[in-house]
This record gives structure tokens, sequence and C-alpha cells, in this order.
């Protein structure tokens, strides 16, 4: 069968199977009713408390700073890690990476190198306060996909003003960017898990085992 | 394919048996049943898995205060999409197409199978790496590669112990729920190289296959992918995970092919606010899976697959379309709470519902796709209880579903002339003529009242003769009144005082 008569012939039998619904009936987002919470007016200081418990509970590891002292929290963080090497995308605010690591700068780098780094240091989108995630989506300090993905440790850094309480508060600021090739998004709670054995979670499967988070205090 | 109905575990949890009983009648549920009920250690496993999770999912859908908004919003995005089907799948090839994708659309399994094994030919390849996919597993894909040479590396971990064990998947989300920690690390030393110091410890099993696949990854040119989500909007596809084998896929080989069935089609980008929230909370009872993966097109350069196929499937879908009471059983979003919640298979496991599709939903799903001719004991695989209902995210009426197909299979017995011959068939035949007279209505309980008396017991029949002894297998019948209303009415009116019992001698 040709491509074209495939698509003709799912699409007739669709039509075929649908003659119960009137032709006056439109396809009609509208008529869904979305009595479900949409929006959530908790303080600043409430949705950052709870972002970070909820990012605590799936075993990611959560650190608070102000702007001045993001730089000096990196630096610890990669130390107690015994991180040597760091990935840092494009776009990452300058100051941030610790001068006295091995910085792999991107773009430019091979999947091997991205395999053998330590670790990688990125910027996010936006977090969840209410499912403790952080989303990213390729833009600037966030890099390609596989920068989060092959280091065994990921460093994200959270401005609290980009902390949302609920999802449909997330999927609303991504919606710009959602129909771009060059924007995929990912959302990521916890580190890298499984529930495969026995439908207990085990965290550290392919993804980074750690995931840390750092809460930047709004200025 | 098997030659012959399954008679041992082995043999039913063999990948021989079809993926969708397609081309010839499942082996019948009970005999399926009986053969899972005998194995102590699968009802052990399955006894302490599904309790745990129930209990988890409970906690995760009692902390969202909009649970059933939520739910119905889910219910009704779906409902609203499936009637304009049409209409959004088109919306969604132009959007793909727009991002620089390429959309396929195949009617059955063969015409899928043909599609992606032409595509991981042209790329000269000789493996592939998967995540897991209910809807390839449905095609047979990784046999339709296996036969061009190309080799399926399932890479989600629970796909991977049944694929090394030459097993079928027992649970849409959990497919080796069956298999405990014990097992599992007996299959990996097996199979897996380096694993002679290997525990049972969880945490060492999944790193074990960390350290097995990794390779795979790295070096594999094409993925393969279900799709959770397609959204018509955007032309974005969405991926649900935990272990980051699907990041893995998504980003690094230069081919990524995903075979997304054509219910999966979502309208507007907003739709995931509500989706996002349902699956995992229902699923895996998390408030959110670690990983999802959105993307829309062909990835930027460096940023992932240079080229996606995007492959609509139908393959009895469109059957389920036209019936439309059956119809809401394509609102499933596979998070597989039903079959957590079920009795029934929480006792059988997945192997005995003989399908992709086990447990309530599959119940319900697998008939409509190949036809009840070919499932027709899969409807009474039930208590009709009701609990797959209420943990359902999206409110598919499972047992209403249930009940509407098990008129479909009489009806479909009916048209048969070994159907209408058979004992069930005439009996209903005989109590219909008799049902619809008064006269014949009682002639036939005196009959009865005769009959009766050597099998009454404490007042019940235990067993009936026959043929009719099917129905008294499983429970007890009340005898016919020794009098019954219209006679006393009668007696009444006509004065007379005498006592039922004095007239009928009761045992």
């Amino acid at each position: 069968m040709s491509a074209n008569s495939a698509r003709d012939v799912v699409l007739g039998k669709i039509r075929a199977a649908l003659k119960d619904v009137p032709q006056s009936e439109k396809p009609d987002g509208a008529a869904v009713e979305r009595s479900y919470l949409t929006t959530a007016d908790a303080p600043r200081s409430e949705l950052v408390r709870q972002f970070i418990e909820r990012v605590e509970e799936y075993r990611a590891k959560v650190k608070t700073t102000s702007p001045d002292g993001l730089a000096r929290v990196i630096a610890e963080s990669c130390a107690e890690n015994g991180l040597r090497s760091l990935v840092v995308p494009a776009g990452l605010p300058e100051g941030w990476a610790p001068a006295d690591l091995t910085l792999l700068h991107e773009p430019g780098l091979t999947i091997d190198q991205l395999e053998r780094a330590d670790g990688a240091l990125t910027a996010c989108a936006v977090g969840i306060a209410q499912t403790g995630t952080v989303v990213l989506d390729a833009g600037p300090g966030q890099g390609r996909r596989a920068v989060t993905l092959l280091p065994d440790h990921h460093l994200c850094v959270i401005f609290e003003d980009q902390i949302v309480c609920l999802v449909p508060e997330a999927i609303a600021r991504l919606h710009d960017v959602a129909n771009r090739p060059d924007r995929p998004i990912t959302f990521i709670s916890g580190p890298s898990a499984t529930s495969d054995i026995e439908l207990n979670r085990v965290e550290g499967v392919h993804g980074p085992r750690k995931l840390e988070v750092i809460v930047v205090a709004s200025a | 394919m098997s030659r012959h109905a399954p008679t041992t575990r082995a043999e039913l949890m063999s990948r021989d048996v079809e993926p969708l009983p397609t081309h010839a009648p499942a082996q019948p549920f009970p005999e399926a049943a009986r053969i899972s009920l005998a194995d102590v250690q699968l009802r052990r496993n399955m006894g302490k898995v599904t309790t745990t999770i129930r209990a988890k999912r409970a906690k995760a859908v009692a902390e969202l205060p909009d649970w059933e908004d939520l739910r119905e919003a889910g219910r009704a995005i779906k409902d609203q999409t499936l009637r304009h089907l049409d209409h959004y799948l088109i919306q969604l090839e132009q959007a793909v197409t727009k991002a620089g994708g390429k959309v396929h659309w195949a009617a059955d399994a063969t015409e899928a199978n043909r599609i992606i094994t032409e595509l991981v030919k042209a790329h000269a390849t000789n493996e592939v790496v998967k995540i897991k996919s209910l809807t390839t597993d449905e095609l047979g894909l990784n046999e339709a590669l296996h036969e061009i040479g190309v080799e399926a590396f399932e890479t989600d971990l629970a796909e991977l112990i049944i694929q090394l064990a030459g097993e079928r998947s027992s649970h849409i989300l959990v497919p080796a729920i069956h298999k405990n920690r014990a097992e599992i690390r007996a299959l990996f030393r097996r199979q897996l190289a380096d694993t002679e110091n290997l525990t049972d410890e969880p945490k060492a099993l999944a790193g074990a296959a960390r350290a097995h696949l990794r390779k795979k990854f790295l070096s594999a040119k094409v993925a393969v992918s279900g799709a959770n989500f397609g959204v018509a909007e955007t032309g974005s596809i969405c991926i649900v995970e935990s272990e980051g084998n699907g990041r893995m896929c998504l980003t690094l080989p230069r081919v990524l092919i995903s075979v997304m069935g054509i219910e999966k089609v979502i309208p507007s980008w907003r739709d995931l606010e509500v989706y996002l929230q349902l699956l995992p909370r229902s699923s895996t009872a998390e408030r959110m899976n670690p990983y999802t993966s959105i993307w829309t097109g062909a990835s930027a350069p460096g940023d992932g697959p240079e080229e996606f196929h995007l492959v609509l499937l139908d393959n009895g879908r469109t059957k389920v379309l036209a019936d439309s009471f059956g119809r809401q059983a394509l609102q499933c979003i596979r998070c597989s709470a039903c079959l957590n919640v079920c009795p029934v298979y929480e006792r059988t496991g997945g192997h005995a519902y003989n399908s992709v599709y086990p447990g309530p939903i599959g119940a319900i799903l697998t008939p409509q796709l190949v036809g009840v001719h070919n499932a027709g004991s899969l409807p009474y695989a039930s208590s009709l209880c009701g609990a797959c209902y209420d943990a359902c995210p999206v409110k598919i009426h499972i047992p209403q579903v249930l009940v509407h197909l098990r008129g479909k299979v009489v009806e479909h017995k009916r048209d048969s002339l070994s159907g209408r011959l058979a004992p069930e068939s005439l009996a209903m035949k005989t109590l219909g003529r008799v049902f619809t007279s008064p006269r014949r209505f009682e002639r036939f309980q005196r009959l009865g009242r005769l009959g009766q008396r050597l099998k009454v017991h404490n007042g019940m029949i235990e067993s009936l003769p026959g043929q009719l002894g099917g129905w008294t297998a499983v429970r007890d019948v009340y005898p016919v009144a020794p009098e019954t209303f219209r006679e006393w009415w009668r007696r009444r009116e006509s004065g007379s005082t005498s006592t039922p019992s004095s007239r009928e001698g009761q045992s």
C-alpha cells in the first residue's frame, strides 16, 4: 500500500467510525471544563519551602544561597563531591563556574568528552514546587540535553522567582518554546530512578546518579 | 506462534504467544488463569507489589485537592479528541512536518513493521535501541527487526529483564512485575557479563543494567520509541519515564522513530498540564516521574536526532472508535492503576490475559481491537467490583464496558450455527419463551417445584443437573418458592385457607 493510501485508509476508517458525531459539532477545546487548580496564591517563602522539601524527598540535594554567595556554594559543592571537570553550557553567567576546575566549554564537546566529565553545571527554565521538579528548555546556560544526561553529577541553579507552585503554571510558562525544534524540554524530578524491581523506587540508573539543586534567593 | 495452547507457566510466559490474538482465538482466560494460579511464587510476588503500590497511589492522589476535577478534565479532553480524531491527527501531522519531522501512517501491524524496518535498513545498521513501548510490543516489532537481521535492545530495566528471560510482559508499566529480586539476580548472573558478585539489592541490579547498556546508548544510530502524548497544536511529542534510558535514546542516536497509536493525540499544549499530573500519580504513585522529555520535530544540530519519524498507527483502533460506547477504552493513558487495584489481576498476573494489554483495561481493549471472536473470554475476566473505574485517572467506565462487551460476545455466538445450537443458547431461547407467557411461566414453576424435591438442602439448591451445573459450580440457587405471590393472591381471592406447606412438602 502506498504511503498516501495508508493515510486515506486510516482517515477514512476514522470518519466512518465517527458517524454518531453530529456534523454540526465542531472541534472545540473550550468545551472542556477546567475546574482544576491553575494558579495558587501561596506566598513566595512558602513556595520555596515546599520546592526544597519536595526536591529533597526524591533524594536530590538542595542548597540555598544569596546571589552573592552563589559562586562560593557552587565551588563548595564541587569540592564536596570531588568533581574535577565540569561541563559549562553556552550562556552560563560569568563567574558561576569555579575557576580552579577543568572547565569543559560547550558547544563543541564530543559525546565521549561529556561521558568522561565528572559533572555539569546548568541554569534552568522553571521549577515546580508541588512536584519538586526543575524544567530545562535548552535556553541560555542550560545546554543541549546530553549535557545534563551523560555526566554523573548534575548541578542545577534556580532563582526563587523561577519557581511556580503548580504544574499548570509551569506548562503556561513553557508555551512559547513548545513548538520550537531547537528548544526541547526536559522535566527533571530527582536523580535517575527505577521502580521496576518489586515497585520499589531505586535511585541511579542511566541518567545522572546525583542531582543537586542550588536555590538562589531573589535580590 | 505457538502451535498448541500453553499448558505450563513457562509456555504461558513465552514470547511465542502472539502479542494480540489477531490471527486465532486466544486460549480462554479461565484456562490460562488456572496455569498462573498454580504458581505459588507468582501469587506471592503479585500480592506483595500490588499491595505496596495501592497504598502509595492512594497517598499520592489524596495529596491533590483537585484530583476529581483533573480526572474529569482528563476524561473530557480525550472524549473531545476522539470525537474529532481526524481533525487533530491532520493538525498534528502538519505541525510535525513543519518542524522537520516526517509522518507515516500505518493501517495495521504489517504496514507499521514494513515502514520501520525499511527506515532501519536505509541507515545500514544492525542494531537499534528501544524505549519501552507497548505499541511496538503490539506490533511484534522486535521479531520483525530480527527477521531482517537487526537486533533490538530493550533499554528499560523491566523490558531488559523479560527480554533476557525470553518472556512476555505481564504488566503495562512494570513488565517484569511477576519476578522478584532473587529471580532477577539469577537471570542477570546467567546472562550478563561481570556479574559473579551481584547481590539481589535493587540498587545493585539497576547498576548491572546501567553497565550493560551504556555502550549501546553511545554507539546506536537508530532509536525506536512509543509516545505518551502528541500535541496537535505544537507538534510536540512527550515521553514520560524514570530511568533516563528514554533520554539516552531520544538524545544520542542520529535517527529517532516514534510509533504512536492514533488515540494518543491531544489537542493543545495546555492539555499536558492535566495529564502530567494524572499519569505519574496513577502509575508509579509519584508526584512526578524522574524524567519527562518533550520535543518538536527534528532536533537542532548537536542536540538530538537530526531525523525524526512519527508513525501513526491504527491496528484495530478505528474498530474501537466505531463503537460509540466502547470507544472510551481509547481514552487510556496506560498508567496501569486499574491493574494494581484489580482483585482478578492481582491473583492471576498478566500472562493469563494473553495480550500485551492485560488487566481490566486489557479486558475491554483487546476484544475490541481484535474482535470478540478472538478474545471472547476476556469481558468475563472480572468480578465487576468497580475498583478499576474508581482508580482510572481518565474515568473509563471499565465495568460498564465489560458488560457491554459481554452482550457483544453473546450476540456473536448467536450469529453462528454452532452458537445457536449450543446448550446455553437453547436454554436461553426456552427461557425466553417461558417468560413471555404467564401461563407457560406458571407451568414451568410447577414443574420446577416437582423436579427440585430431591435437590433442595437447607433451603438452597447447591447443584443443578447436566449443562445447568455450570451455573451452580460457583453459587447456590434459590428453589422455586412453595407458593408464589400470584398463587397466594389467587388463593386469597378464592377464600381458601390451606397453607402451602400443607399442600407442598418442603425438604
